[in-house]
């Protein structure tokens, strides 16, 4: 007999899962790891926003991330400093920013260790709700824009010239990612986040001779890897959200064993 | 006189203060082979994104003909190899051709058995083969190429341009081109600009040889090099066969 609230967070888990996977698969082909962190790192900022403003945390956190991916932009367009430099200054200064703002408001008693690491266990249905239809509305904007921006992933120049609006698309992904990171927040938490972008992509590579079909496998990997992290939690009492991400990192050291058979690219 | 594809006017582009392209007037027409030459950092890249509208002059302006399509071919395509992707996906990323038109583009470079070719695996003169296929699976009026002999060697190079000039007569488009060795491109080009930020010459391969102004930004040994090679062409054939003297033109 499963219980409810295990039943809720397999679902919302799965779900999260199966709109990360695709587009986590954009987020390493097109060396984005890092981004993605400093965005989802200043997702606890958008939360007290939320509070502050009487905001939705969903839309605090999404206008908080975009804020700050564009930010980014800006910065890296004036390149007198390196790149990973900028990620670092803006994902720590803003997970910074985040604790202090809430730390302000003494009213407030957040479970900060859920923002920070999760709390899967206590997804309501209200949770499952948003999850769900955020998770739609992310898959069918990714899925109307995945030439485009495969388009542009390969070669930016080369697609504006052949008539992709770069810019527009890559905006368009940049939401994306701020939507996800805002629905996956609760479940494994700001903090990694990113792991459930990356990890499952990077193992469907070895799986996958097309771009469509490693980001249908990373969506399965992904979901499996909640499965299997979620039971794994409930078996041996660890904290989920991170037994979730050990359970993806162990299906990508799975994969790196057995394939050796064709010659590497 | 061929129609014109492409017409810039005293274009000009400025970047943090320091101005990369100064008032440059170029034109390319139908049919016609364009090659642009100059030293590292000269500005010939930028000169093609101004030209293809990736960047927005900061004065002058660039005329294309009406629905004029043009095949772009990067300077440099890395694709990651966390990104699994054949060549025919390469082909087919921003227009939808069936499989047989792009087999046929392919096969008009000659690199038909590549279709199902992850792009990683492939050497460098396939890649640039490959990438120039994309191109003519657009059928442009024009083909804009930035380093097309890039990673390629020394053989295929010569091979290459051979292909680029024959492409020409056989769909009749223009094509301006970057290149960085003006001996290799020197049989396939009609017309050379050499550039440094501005036109510092232009003309025939030749002419563009013995201007002071090329020797001095590519030092006498080019010339000298290139001197060596037109050696091979101090004479002309009639058409009978018969070796006749150039004009002057031909004493390099």
């Amino acid at each position: 007999m499963v219980e409810d609230f295990i039943l809720r967070a397999g679902l919302a888990g799965i779900a999260v899962a199966l709109v990360a996977g695709p587009l986590g698969c954009f987020v390493v082909w097109r060396r984005m790891a890092y981004f993605g962190d400093t965005m989802a790192h200043s997702a606890l900022l958008g939360v007290a926003l939320g509070f502050l403003l009487d905001l939705h945390p969903i839309l605090g956190v999404v206008c908080v991330t975009v804020a700050i991916a564009l930010l980014l932009l800006a910065l890296q367009e004036r390149a007198w400093l390196a790149s990973d430099t900028l990620l670092g200054i803006l994902s720590h200064a803003a997970l910074s920013l985040g604790l202090v703002v809430i730390g302000l408001m003494a009213w407030l008693r957040l479970d900060l260790m859920g923002f920070l690491f999760g709390d899967i266990l206590a997804v309501t249905m209200a949770d499952l709700a948003w999850i769900g239809g955020g998770g739609l509305a992310v898959l069918a904007v990714l899925l109307w824009i995945w030439r485009p921006l495969l388009a542009a992933t390969v070669h930016e120049d080369l697609a504006r010239a052949e008539g992709v609006p770069t810019f527009r698309v890559r905006l368009a992904f940049m939401l994306l990612i701020a939507v996800v990171i805002a629905l996956a927040m609760k479940l494994v938490g700001i903090l990694l986040i990113t792991a459930l972008l990356i990890i499952p992509a990077a193992t469907a590579r070895r799986l996958a001779t097309t771009p469509e079909a490693m980001a249908l496998w990373a969506a399965v990997i992904g979901a499996l890897a909640v499965v299997a992290g979620l039971a794994g939690s409930l078996q041996l009492d660890t904290p989920t959200g991170p037994s979730i991400v050990v359970a993806a990192a162990l299906f990508f050291a799975l994969a790196l064993l057995p394939v050796r058979r064709r010659a590497r690219p | 006189m061929a129609e014109t594809l492409l017409e810039a006017r005293d274009l000009s582009f400025e970047l943090g203060g320091r101005r990369l392209i100064d008032a440059v007037d170029l034109t390319v027409a139908a049919g016609e082979i364009i090659t642009l030459i100059g030293p590292n950092g000269a500005g010939k890249t930028t000169l093609l994104k101004l030209l293809l509208g990736l960047l927005d002059p900061s004065a002058g302006r660039v005329r294309r003909r009406d629905g004029l399509r043009v095949g772009y071919l990067p300077q440099r395509l890395h694709i990651d190899p966390i990104l699994p992707i054949t060549v025919a996906r390469l082909m087919t990323l921003t227009v939808r051709r069936p499989r047989e038109a792009v087999r046929a583009a392919l096969d008009e470079v000659d690199v038909a058995r590549l279709i199902d070719a992850p792009v990683q695996t492939l050497s460098g003169g396939e890649l640039q083969r490959v990438l120039l296929a994309r191109c003519l699976l657009l059928d442009p009026d024009l083909l804009v190429l930035d380093e097309p002999v890039q990673g390629v060697d020394f053989a295929g190079e010569a091979a290459l341009y051979e292909l680029i000039a024959a492409l020409r007569s056989r769909r009749g488009c223009g094509v301006l081109m970057v290149s960085h060795d003006l001996h290799l491109v020197m049989a396939a080009t009609d017309h050379v600009v050499c550039l440094n930020h501005h036109v510092c010459c232009a003309g025939s391969a030749r002419s563009v040889a013995r201007d002071p102004e090329y020797v001095r930004l590519f030092g006498a040994r080019a010339a000298e090099a290139l001197a060596i090679y037109s050696h091979h062409h101090d004479h002309d054939h009639d058409h009978a066969g018969e070796v006749v003297p150039l004009e002057a033109d031909g004493a390099a």
